[in-house]
């Protein structure tokens, strides 16, 4: 089953592919103030390509999370300039889909009350989202866990649950907060393919963050390495490895080289 | 039979067979040290009185479960919005929480002769004193069911720009519900305490005026017989109360 027929009509128009989804210039952000305050980010300049899947990897600490809460419009930087689409990023935007380090479902509600929380809030016709929800379960393999409540699935199922929720509006973007982060290896890669043919057939942006080196590669069109606290880029490369991916692609030699790269940055202090 | 039905069987005779143990224990010491009834009346004397009392003492149970439940059900009707206005307007919540935290600290008790005195002997004084017990519990533990809310979940919910309505009902309602049942839990049993003490006070008809009485007149089986209606009372809606959250509340947090 493709991911072509799961439009819902709202946002069903292809994505622009040129331009930037996201622009980011001068941003920092500090928290709180005088001595207390804590330097956690930037400055730092980037632009993610509208269609793209761009994985920001650094060590804990580096500031990756408070970079897409900034993106997300959940926080707003002190410096600097976003922009989204080409518009002033200044909060949250319905055309922005994300998926947290925890599942964040509810608990009270059934796995498909869950998924359709996103057609709820917007108000989506009823009917149109239920059908979609019930196909996004399908291909995530959770059909048959519809009606069940949260706590009987199991953490992978939980997780893949919150990507349905975060695709049902069909968002122009995906944000994902180490969304495998609270996994076992086993299930984290086995998802991780999973999202990476699910976004190959969606064509969305997307935008990673992870302490996982060897995820960010097998994911992204891009890798971003940054540095430790206050949080800046490092690094920015292609990653010029063939489509579909699985996991033999780990074991290309391209795929080595830019592993060591990264690893390599991460590990040595940066000079100034 | 298997060995495991034996065990469940025992497991569910234990409690049965201890009270019973504890019934014949009392009745043979009242027996061997022949106890007066007026000071401690064996089990059975309970009874007897009981079966001869019977329509007082179930024309009674009912008046105090009248004042205790109507009691309840206003508290009930008072808090709910109160508990939304101080959990969402910050303004109110410095004014009134203050008071409402004082007004928590005085012992309701010491405030029935005045109640008494201000709405005379009928039964609105008594389902008064009882509104007085359960308020505090029940706006208590909403106010803090309805801020408790996880904030990745308010993340996610700022994330889709939800409107506060839809927070509302999608996510503080169901956080608070087990909050809500846990101050119902407190209240009801403080109602039942209420309702008496308000009998206690002036009365012409309830348990407590019956325990009050039938002391006074060293009916102290008739007394034994009310407070031992009174715990089943309290229990009961105790029970009621669980039964609903249980019904309600089907998640595990």
């Amino acid at each position: 089953m493709s991911l072509g027929d799961l439009s819902v009509g709202q946002a069903a128009a292809q994505p622009n592919r040129a331009g930037s989804a996201v622009e980011l210039s001068g941003i920092t952000k500090v928290f709180g103030s005088g001595n207390e305050a804590v330097h956690a980010l930037g400055p730092l300049d980037l632009a993610v390509e509208a269609g793209s899947f761009v994985s920001v990897v650094g060590p804990s600490g580096c500031g990756k999370s408070t970079l897409l809460r900034l993106i997300a419009g959940l926080d707003s930087p002190s410096e600097g300039r976003m922009l989204r689409y080409g518009a002033i990023l200044d909060g949250p935007s319905r055309d922005v889909g994300i998926v947290f380090q925890d599942h964040v479902l509810f608990p009270w509600a059934t796995i498909l009350e869950n998924v359709m929380l996103p057609a709820d809030v917007f108000s989506l016709p009823k009917a149109a989202a239920r059908g979609r929800a019930l196909r996004l379960l399908e291909m995530t393999g959770l059909k048959d866990f519809a009606s069940h409540k949260p706590h009987m699935l199991s953490g992978g199922m939980k997780q893949r649950a919150a990507f349905c929720r975060a695709l049902l509006a069909d968002p122009q973007m995906l944000l994902l907060d180490e969304p495998f982060g609270a996994l076992d290896a086993l299930t984290r890669e086995e998802l991780s393919l999973e999202l990476s043919r699910l976004w190959q057939d969606l064509g969305r942006t997307a935008l990673l963050i992870t302490h996982d080196i060897e995820e960010a590669i097998l994911l992204g069109d891009r890798i971003i390495v940054m540095s430790k606290r206050p949080g800046r880029i490092r690094l920015d490369i292609p990653i010029d490895l063939p489509r579909p991916r699985d996991v033999n692609t780990a074991k290309l030699p391209r795929f080595v080289e830019i592993k060591q790269l990264a690893r390599g940055l991460i590990f040595t202090p940066e000079q100034d | 039979m298997t060995g495991a039905s034996r065990t469940s069987i025992a497991q569910h005779a234990i409690t049965p067979a201890i009270y019973l143990a504890l019934l014949i224990v009392w009745e043979g010491s009242v027996r061997y040290f022949n106890l007066p009834a007026w000071v401690l009346p064996a089990p059975s004397a309970i009874a007897i009185t009981s079966k001869e009392w019977a329509p007082e003492l179930l024309f009674n149970s009912f008046v105090t479960l009248r004042e205790t439940l109507v009691g309840f059900l206003i508290a009930l009707v008072l808090s709910l919005p109160l508990a939304v206005v101080i959990a969402f307007t910050t303004t109110t919540r410095r004014i009134i929480y203050p008071i409402l935290l004082g007004l928590q600290s005085v012992p309701k008790v010491a405030l029935a002769p005045l109640v008494i005195l201000w709405l005379g002997i009928g039964n609105w004084p008594k389902i008064v004193i009882v509104v007085l017990v359960c308020f505090f519990p029940i706006l208590v533990n909403v106010v803090a069911g309805l801020e408790s809310v996880p904030k990745n979940m308010l993340d996610l919910m700022r994330s889709l720009r939800a409107p506060e309505s839809v927070v509302f009902r999608r996510l503080r309602i169901p956080i608070a519900l087990p909050h809500l049942f846990t101050g119902c839990k407190i209240a009801i049993t403080f109602a039942v305490i209420g309702a008496v003490i308000g009998e206690f006070v002036a009365a012409q008809e309830g348990l407590g005026y019956l325990i009050l009485i039938s002391t006074a007149q060293s009916q102290t089986p008739l007394a034994f017989a009310a407070i031992l209606l009174l715990t089943l009372i309290s229990v009961m809606l105790f029970y009621v109360v669980e039964l609903l959250e249980k019904r309600l509340v089907t998640w595990t947090p």
